[in-house]
């Protein structure tokens, strides 16, 4: 495998409504933030990708204009997933290990505000079946915190303490859509409260990767990905033990995470009670940092926040706070979907 | 260390028709993965990976369709990658496909690509209304029927040019059993005769509305090594994209197509695309982008496309026969569109093309476009392994 840091990450200022801008003024941004802290220029990004959903935007093919703020002429090298920019990553990433690219540029955005996201990710669900009862995703994450709870995983209150600490931490992130002193509110689905739940915003997030000497020279300190990997697990909840996440465990096998141990986890878990899942299929202790940045908890913008944990993961490792981190992102109901990276600085690298 | 070769060795398709109404999604996308492994001589548990594409999800009302597809796919526990590239979707999810073979990644991934138009509207879904734009209001249809024209002054190419292409698709996709449109009545009058859509597109020289799948099997080496039927080997594949509007857009032949076409090129070694390709699935979804894809793709120099057309270059017994399958004009479930010509590329140069095939093709290229012509995927199969 050919070695490919994260040698750039820069994201917005995630906000509960957007109505001023397009897509593509909300992306702009970002994409010359990374543009510039590399000094690089569309013409020197060997492969583009990018992650969306057309239900969010509410219309087909919205990806396209997108395109546009990326500067695409001459003609570039570009795809695109209909999946959180974490896969948009990992798409690249295997274009740079087949050795056509050495530099890549991924972004991501969402703009949930125009709709009712609950409702929107209903239509994510079996046709035949499911989807048209509208059962929606807070539900949905309700009946796992409860199957959680059952079980004798967690309770309600150890479930407030981790809404506690994500936006706590959130304070210190100048991006964060939620911060600070949160009650843990009414319930919005039992056992759920609204501090239990993520917050409905828009944003976009944006990375460059490179390969070997290229990333060296573009970055003081790459944050390596040491391994990635993504598994998807049945649909249907009802054939699906809801307390485990048995893609995450095999995704992190594959990636590596349990050769040694991380300092730091971004979690991509919207639900209080999905970190709890996932801690628990990533064997994560206390000694690590679990989301600094305050998580999906402090901010969600649907589509880019996974990609935003391997970003803030990656900064973490390039400003010498971690040595090795684990990024996490997931898509589909109830962590049906999950995708895992090990980051790590040089100085681990023997 | 260079790329591992990546050979096709399972192909796949439904029966595509204007609706299928006895197989949901689930099963109209396992009927194409089921054909595509036991072309192959595979099962489900020598998959490592899935890559899936179509157009928009709008198309069937599913957000994310590979969330509710993965049991049908045999993905469960493996790696599901979903694309989505517009029009050209179904050449850039088998070009992801064929990536992580080449990367070693994994070692044999099952790609797919499907739309099935009946259980929604297309019309509908490209219709809702953007904020910040100026609707077009006008079809795909309307959007690049001034692009035709603009060809046809620039080239002066006679307007019986598209009737031509037509009646050839048509006519091939006779010799197709996956093909939707079969008109055994077909004349080349009865194609000239057809009402006006969008001048100059007549509706004889546009594409159906299609429910169907392609899949396909892609593997390394020794996967090809164990092939029961002769593999299909990748010798170059690109996607290329450039802005929709912009003032120095070529609509008539894009820049991203031609840069699209002599990376490809430029893998493959192909020096004289004319001379040294045997057969073209060419993704021409309304009949006059037949001899404007000739041009943008290198077969012809510029203005000369419709005279390989008009001189019968083009046809199945041609000596470039473009689209035997009778191509997107004959069958068009618009995400698997452009993987149906991958496919295609690759059942040609395995001799696997039954009645449609050419005779001793040795090299052919699939070719998708997309959005506003402005996303590019193609790829070169050869019946040898990649010497270079």
């Amino acid at each position: 495998m050919r070695d490919v840091a994260i040698v750039a990450f820069a994201q917005t200022d995630h906000l509960r409504r957007t109505d001023e801008l397009s897509e593509v003024e909300m992306l702009m941004p970002v994409l010359h933030q990374v543009l510039d802290a590399t000094g690089l220029r569309t013409s020197g990004i060997d492969f583009t990708c990018s992650g969306s959903s057309d239900y969010l935007a509410g219309r087909a093919f919205s990806f396209t204009m997108a395109l546009d703020g990326v500067g695409a002429h001459p003609p570039i090298s570009e795809s695109h997933v209909e999946m959180d920019g974490a896969w948009a990553l990992y798409e690249a990433w295997v274009k740079i290990q087949t050795g056509e690219a050495d530099t890549a540029l991924v972004y991501a955005y969402g703009k949930s505000s125009p709709g009712q996201v609950r409702d929107v990710l209903t239509r994510q669900l079996d046709p035949y079946y499911t989807a048209p009862l509208w059962p929606d995703s807070v539900a949905l994450a309700a009946l796992q915190a409860q199957a959680l709870i059952d079980a004798g995983d967690t309770d309600e209150s150890a479930l407030t303490a981790i809404a506690t600490r994500s936006r706590a931490a959130a304070a210190d992130n100048p991006h964060a859509q939620l911060s600070g002193e949160v009650p843990a509110g009414d319930y919005l689905v039992r056992p759920l409260r609204t501090g239990d739940c993520p917050p409905i915003g828009d944003g976009a997030a944006a990375v460059i990767l490179a390969a070997g000497d290229t990333a060296r020279a573009l970055c003081e300190r790459p944050a390596w990905i040491r391994g990635i990997d993504h598994r998807i697990e049945a649909h249907g909840l009802g054939v699906r033990e809801l307390t485990e996440s048995p893609s995450t465990r095999l995704a992190a096998e594959r990636a590596g995470v349990f050769e040694r141990p991380v300092d730091t986890a971004e979690l991509h878990a919207p639900f209080s009670s999905q970190e709890v899942v996932l801690r628990k299929a990533l064997g994560l202790g206390d000694e690590v940092s679990v989301n600094p940045s305050g998580g999906a908890l402090a901010a969600n913008p649907v589509m880019a926040a996974g990609l935003i944990r391997l970003g803030e993961a990656a900064a973490r490792i390039h400003r010498g706070e971690s040595d090795r981190a684990l990024a996490h992102a997931t898509s589909g109901p109830c962590l049906q979907q999950n995708l895992v990276a090990v980051l790590e600085g040089e100085s681990t690298h023997a | 260390m260079p790329k591992e070769p990546v050979a096709v060795v399972g192909v796949g398709q439904t029966k595509h028709v204007a609706a299928r109404h006895d197989v949901s999604l689930a099963g109209l996308v396992r009927e194409a993965a089921v054909a595509a492994l036991k072309d192959a001589g595979l099962t489900w548990a020598d998959i490592d990976a899935v890559v899936i594409g179509k157009a928009p999800d709008f198309f069937e009302g599913v957000m994310m369709p590979e969330l509710y597809l993965a049991d049908a796919l045999g993905a469960v526990g493996k790696p599901m990658l979903r694309v989505h590239t517009a029009g050209s979707v179904g050449g850039s999810t088998a070009l992801v496909a064929a990536n992580l073979v080449a990367a070693r990644v994994h070692r044999t991934v099952l790609t797919l690509a499907f739309e099935k138009q009946s259980e929604s509207n297309a019309m509908w879904g490209l219709s809702l209304p953007i904020p910040f734009q100026q609707p077009l209001l006008a079809g795909a249809g309307g959007f690049f029927a001034p692009h035709v024209r603009a060809y046809m002054r620039r080239t002066g190419a006679p307007d019986t040019v598209g009737s031509l292409v037509a009646y050839k698709d048509r006519r091939n996709a006779l010799k197709n059993p996956y093909a939707h449109i079969h008109d055994p009545g077909i004349t080349l009058e009865k194609v000239q005769s057809a009402p006006m859509l969008w001048d100059p597109i007549r509706y004889s020289e546009t594409c159906p509305s299609s429910d169907g799948a392609c899949a396909m099997i892609l593997t390394d080496r020794a996967g090809a090594g164990r092939s029961p039927h002769p593999p299909a080997w990748v010798h170059g594949g690109a996607m290329r994209s450039e802005p929709t509007l912009f003032a120095g857009k070529d609509f008539v032949s894009p820049q991203a197509g031609k840069d699209c076409a002599a990376d490809v090129y430029r893998q493959a070694g192909i020096s004289d695309p004319r001379r040294e390709i045997d057969a073209v699935e060419m993704y021409v979804p309304f009949s006059w982008y037949e001899p404007m894809w000739l041009e943008n793709l290198g077969f012809a120099d510029e203005g000369e496309g419709w005279k390989l057309t008009e001189a019968g270059v083009t046809e199945l017994d041609g000596d470039l026969p473009v689209n035997p399958s009778g191509g997107v004009l004959s069958t068009n479930p618009i995400g698997a569109s452009g993987m149906i010509r991958f496919a295609e590329a690759a059942l040609q140069v395995r001799g696997g093309a039954g009645e449609h095939q050419v005779d001793g093709a040795r090299r052919a290229l699939g070719h998708a476009y997309g959005g506003g012509a402005q996303f590019f995927s193609m790829w070169l199969v050869g019946a040898e392994p990649p010497t270079r």
